[in-house]
Formats: structure tokens, C-alpha cells, sequence
């Protein structure tokens, strides 16, 4: 799929001037930039670039102290996760906020259970049936193979616990999906099922945005780099015009090609 | 000529009922084993003591384990999130004092009980507040609040015992329904309640993710603070539901009661299968593990063992169920 970066019709988030201080340091100095539709963005620095602070100042986990956020070309304000969750954002973390003691409808649905009808439902009761057969459609949907869904999310393989966490963010409509090194604690293996989900993820009109330490692995994914360096941006590149190595070079000096 | 039955025998919707049997079974699994143990409890106490296989000694024995059961259940939710209630047995006998004394003001049956259950869910409250907004260790705050609520009861009390009460209300703790105490009734539709809540709703399922990751929890917009507060105060609720039917089985409010309670009922649910460290348990666990104190402590009194005996098995027991845990974690 062949992604055009001058219309902004696809624009899907425009992030300007966002700054962010602790204290007296800028974790995020003055950065602007955007994010198109169907796109895999990878966000790539060495430790304190500021990937961190830019990605929770969209999911919500931070505020930022001046800057514009637009999303679908609407400015918007993201004060707490909620609000970035009805944006359509959504952050996998890197500790994927699931529940090992239970099973993998009920991490899937965690926090907005499909609920009975009538009084039963307003008062908590859950239609558990329901819940199953809805992950189930969403796991053979995406041809993922996991086996008993009853399991619980404790004895998944890190692969399979990451693409639980992002089915979980695919499911609730999220248009952007913000991922925290998702490939750190996986193998290699592992990894490429992960990738391979992401790429996935275009199909369906999602908007991908990576944080990661391994250069190799997410410029395959990848449509576009982003490159950060003590909280400033450095450059935007498309995979075409920047090879791994002129990639390596701008982390270490901070200078754009 | 013998003919075997293989698994392979059977026709596949057989197969597939049978596959879908042992993985309700291993789903089960705590829960089975400790009906199975509970069972052979059952059978060799009866064999050793005829006795206890009477329809009168059973019924005693459920009695007994009534009022520690109902807590019990209200700290299995406690217990789940993670947290202990060691204040219940001082909640027990507060519920127990005001229902008497507002008894004794002449208020009607209902509402006095209404109004003791209404200060069980306060002190409850109280627990929550100070776990869940004060952010204080819950053994460490409920064991403030087991002071407090123990000498407030005793003030409001004076020391003293509350007795003649109207006999409608003792029939709450000593009558029968159906040939089957109130109090065991009531047990049972607690524990009926209890279940349902704790797997078929919302509330419930919040109570096991606190228990498992507190902090996952927040990420996925779940309310982690106003869930504690509830359990504290559901657990406040049940602790006054039991000191209400005390006081109609003692006939009096007695500001001196309930001590121990605590351990009782921590007993119970660890024997059940509930761990300590948050996650993991169930209500009906719960109830088998109340069950099986019962019965250990009904067959030693019909033995003639002395008290004193029984408290070091019920110890021992204990130990037992928290070893068998630990067990069953290391082999996952």
C-alpha cells in the first residue's frame, strides 16, 4: 500500500510546538509533527530522547505544558486516558495492563463488559457468553490461533499476551494505537508475529505508532522514522530515503541527513 | 466377558460431553478437591462417631458455622483485592449493640435491624476510606478501627450486656424455617448472592483484577478506589448481618463479643482456596472451607477434646491449606 505524506486529508493527528518540562528539563522541546492514516510510525532515540513523555502526552498519562493537538483536524484537549480512549487512542503499554489471574474474554473486555439487558445489566450483571463469542470472532477474525480462550492470560506466550493487548485496543474502534517497545521481552519469532499483526492492523485503517530500541526490527515495519534526540525532533524520514544506518547516525548526533 | 470402556468407544458428542465434563472438573479444580475432602471428613467422622451423622447434629453443626461463615464470605472479597479485615469481630458486636439498644428504645423490629446493618456498612466504610483513599495498609488500618469500634461499642454498651428482647427478634437467631435455622438459611442465600456477584458482575471482576495487578487495573479505567471501598464496606454489611443474628441467638447485645472472629473467618477462606496474596478464590470455597472448621471442631467436641486442643488443629489445619497452596502455585 502506497501511502501519500502531502494530502492532508490523511492527516490524522498534527501535534504542534508540544512542550514538556520536569523541572527544568525539556523531557519534549518544541516538537511538531503529524501522523497519517493507515501509517506505522517508528519513534526511535536513545534513552531520554523524550519518546516516552511525546507518546503519554497523546495517550493521556501526561499533560503537556504548551502545544497544539489536533485529531482529525479538530483541535483537541487530552487531560486524562479517557479522553484520548473516545479520541480513538490507545496506548499498549509496555506492561500491557493485562490481568494474568483471568482469562482472555474478560482481559479483552476489561473495563467495558458486554452487560445483560434490563435491571440485571444496569446493575453489573455480564453476559459472559456473549463476551466469548465476540473474542473468539475477533481472534479468528485476525487469524490468530491461541486455542482455549478460557485459559488464563498467565500461561500465554509474550507473543500471544502482546496480541491480546492489541486486539483489546483493535476491538474498542481505537484509530491509533501506541505501542511501547511491544517486541522487548519477545523473541524473535515472536516478534515477526507481532509485526506481522501490526501490518495487519493497516488494513483495517488503524494508524500505528512504535516505540522501540531495535532499529533493525521496526525499520521492516515501519512507513515512516521518526528520530528524537533529548527532546528534540531531529528528523522525519520515509523508509526510502534513509537507510538503517543514516538512521543510526542522526540518533547518535542529532543531526537530520 | 469383560468389556472395557476406553474413550475411544464412545460416539464424538459423547467424547465431546466428556471432554467438556473433565475441563469443567479442572476448571473446578480446588473447589472439587475440597468437597472430596470434605466428603471423607464427613464419612470418617461418622464412622468413628454415629453421632454425627444425625440430621439434629448437622443442623447443629451448620448453625455453628453460620455466623463466622457469613463473615467469611464478606472477607473473601477483602481477601481477593488483596486486603484483610482483622476490625469484623468488633463490627459484630457494635451491629449487635445498637440493634439491642434500639430494641430497647422500642423502634420496631425491622427498622432496628435496618438501622444496625446501616452501621455495619458505615464502619465497613471506614475501613475503606483509610485503604483506599488514605492509603493505608489495610491489617494496619483494620487494626485500628478493631480498637476503635471495640471501645466505642463498649462506651455506647457501658460495659454492660443488653438484655430482654422482644422474642420475635431472638427468633432471628434461635428460630427455624422449613425445619432449617434462619441463620443457616440466611447463610446459604449469602453465600447464593455471594457467588453470583462475585462472577457474574462487574463489581466482581474488578475485585479480581485489583487482586491481580492494582495498576493494570487503573490503566484499563477501572474505578480501583471506589471498588476497595465497596468491598470494605460489603464486608462491614455482612459482618453486621452476623451480629444481628448473634444477638438473637444470645438473646442480648453483648459489646464484648465477636473476638476472634476475624481469624475465624480468615480461616475459612484461606482453607477455601482464597490467597492471601490477592486474585485468586471463590466464594463457594469460602463456604466448604467454613464447613470443614466446622466439622473438625463438632467431631473434637463430641470426642471430648478439650478446647484448648482444638485450637491447635484448627491451626495446624490452617497451615495445611496454605502449604497446599503454595504447592499447587509452585507446580504452575
Amino acid at each position: 500500500m502506497v501511502l501519500n505524506f502531502d494530502n492532508e486529508n490523511d492527516v490524522i493527528v498534527k501535534i504542534e510546538n508540544i512542550t514538556k518540562q520536569f523541572g527544568g528539563v525539556y523531557a519534549v522541546n518544541d516538537i511538531s509533527f503529524k501522523l497519517y492514516r493507515r501509517e506505522v510510525l517508528a519513534l526511535v532515540g536513545d534513552n531520554g530522547a523524550g519518546k516516552s513523555t511525546l507518546v503519554k502526552i497523546l495517550s493521556g498519562a501526561l499533560v503537556a505544558d504548551r502545544g497544539r493537538i489536533y485529531v482529525n483536524g479538530k483541535q483537541v484537549k487530552i487531560k486524562n486516558p479517557m479522553d484520548a480512549r473516545e479520541l480513538g487512542i490507545e496506548m499498549i503499554y509496555q506492561q500491557l495492563a493485562l490481568m494474568n489471574n483471568l482469562d482472555i474474554p474478560s482481559n479483552i473486555f476489561m473495563g467495558r463488559e458486554i452487560r445483560q439487558n434490563w435491571i440485571l445489566g444496569s446493575l453489573g450483571a455480564m453476559n459472559l457468553q456473549a463476551m466469548r463469542r465476540k473474542t473468539e470472532d475477533l481472534l479468528n477474525g485476525f487469524k490468530i490461533s491461541i486455542g482455549d480462550i478460557s485459559k488464563e492470560v498467565r500461561n500465554l506466550s509474550g507473543g500471544q499476551r502482546q496480541l491480546v493487548a492489541i486486539c483489546r485496543a483493535v476491538y474498542f474502534q481505537a484509530q491509533i494505537i501506541i505501542m511501547d517497545e511491544p517486541t522487548a521481552a519477545l523473541g524473535v519469532a515472536e516478534a515477526k508475529k507481532v509485526y506481522h499483526f501490526i501490518n495487519k492492523l493497516k488494513k483495517v485503517g488503524v494508524s500505528v505508532i512504535i516505540i522501540s530500541h531495535n532499529i533493525n526490527e521496526v525499520y521492516e515495519v515501519a512507513d515512516r522514522v521518526m528520530v528524537l534526540k533529548t527532546g528534540k525532533l531531529v528528523d522525519v524520514v520515509q523508509k526510502g530515503e534513509a537507510t538503517i544506518d543514516n538512521i543510526v547516525t542522526m540518533i547518535i548526533s542529532g543531526k537530520a541527513l | 466377558m469383560v468389556k472395557l470402556f476406553t474413550i475411544n468407544s464412545l460416539s464424538s458428542p459423547e467424547k465431546q460431553r466428556l471432554r467438556f465434563l473433565t475441563k469443567f472438573i479442572a476448571a473446578q479444580h480446588t473447589n472439587v478437591v475440597l468437597i472430596l475432602f470434605l466428603i471423607v471428613l464427613c464419612v470418617v467422622v461418622g464412622y468413628l462417631i454415629p453421632s454425627f451423622l444425625t440430621f439434629r447434629n448437622l443442623t447443629n453443626v451448620l448453625r455453628q458455622v453460620s455466623i463466622t461463615a457469613i463473615i467469611a464470605a464478606g472477607m473473601t472479597f477483602v481477601i481477593i483485592t488483596e486486603g484483610i479485615d482483622i476490625s469484623i469481630g468488633s463490627i459484630v458486636a457494635l451491629c449487635g449493640v445498637i440493634a439491642a439498644l434500639a430494641l430497647k428504645s422500642n423502634i420496631p423490629i425491622f427498622p432496628s435491624i435496618l438501622l444496625a446493618l446501616i452501621v455495619g456498612i458505615v464502619a465497613g466504610l471506614f475501613n475503606g476510606v483509610l485503604v483506599a483513599y488514605g492509603r493505608v495498609l489495610p491489617f494496619v488500618a483494620t487494626l485500628g478501627t478493631m480498637y476503635l469500634f471495640r471501645g466505642g461499642v463498649l462506651i455506647i454498651a457501658k460495659g454492660q450486656a443488653i438484655w430482654d428482647l422482644p422474642s420475635q427478634f431472638i427468633k432471628i437467631g434461635t428460630g427455624y424455617f422449613l425445619g432449617i435455622p434462619i441463620p443457616v438459611i440466611t447463610m446459604f442465600v449469602i453465600f447464593a448472592l455471594g457467588h453470583m456477584l462475585l462472577k457474574y458482575f462487574t463489581f466482581g471482576r474488578y475485585v479480581f483484577c485489583i487482586g491481580g495487578d492494582e495498576e493494570s487495573a487503573r490503566l484499563c479505567g477501572i474505578p480501583v478506589k471506589k471498588i476497595k471501598l465497596l468491598t470494605y464496606g460489603l464486608c462491614g454489611l455482612l459482618s453486621g448481618v452476623a451480629g444481628v443474628l448473634l444477638a438473637g441467638r444470645l438473646g442480648s447485645g453483648q459489646p464484648s463479643v465477636g473476638q476472634g472472629y476475624e481469624l475465624t473467618a480468615i480461616a475459612a477462606a484461606v482453607i477455601g482456596g482464597n490467597s492471601l496474596s490477592g486474585g485468586k478464590g471463590s466464594v463457594f470455597g469460602t463456604l466448604i472451607g467454613a464447613f470443614i472448621l466446622g466439622v473438625v471442631s463438632n467431631a473434637l467436641n463430641l470426642w471430648g477434646v478439650a478446647t484448648f486442643f482444638q485450637i491447635v488443629v484448627t491451626g495446624g489445619i490452617v497451615i495445611v491449606a496454605v502449604l497446599a497452596d503454595k504447592l499447587k502455585k509452585n507446580k504452575d
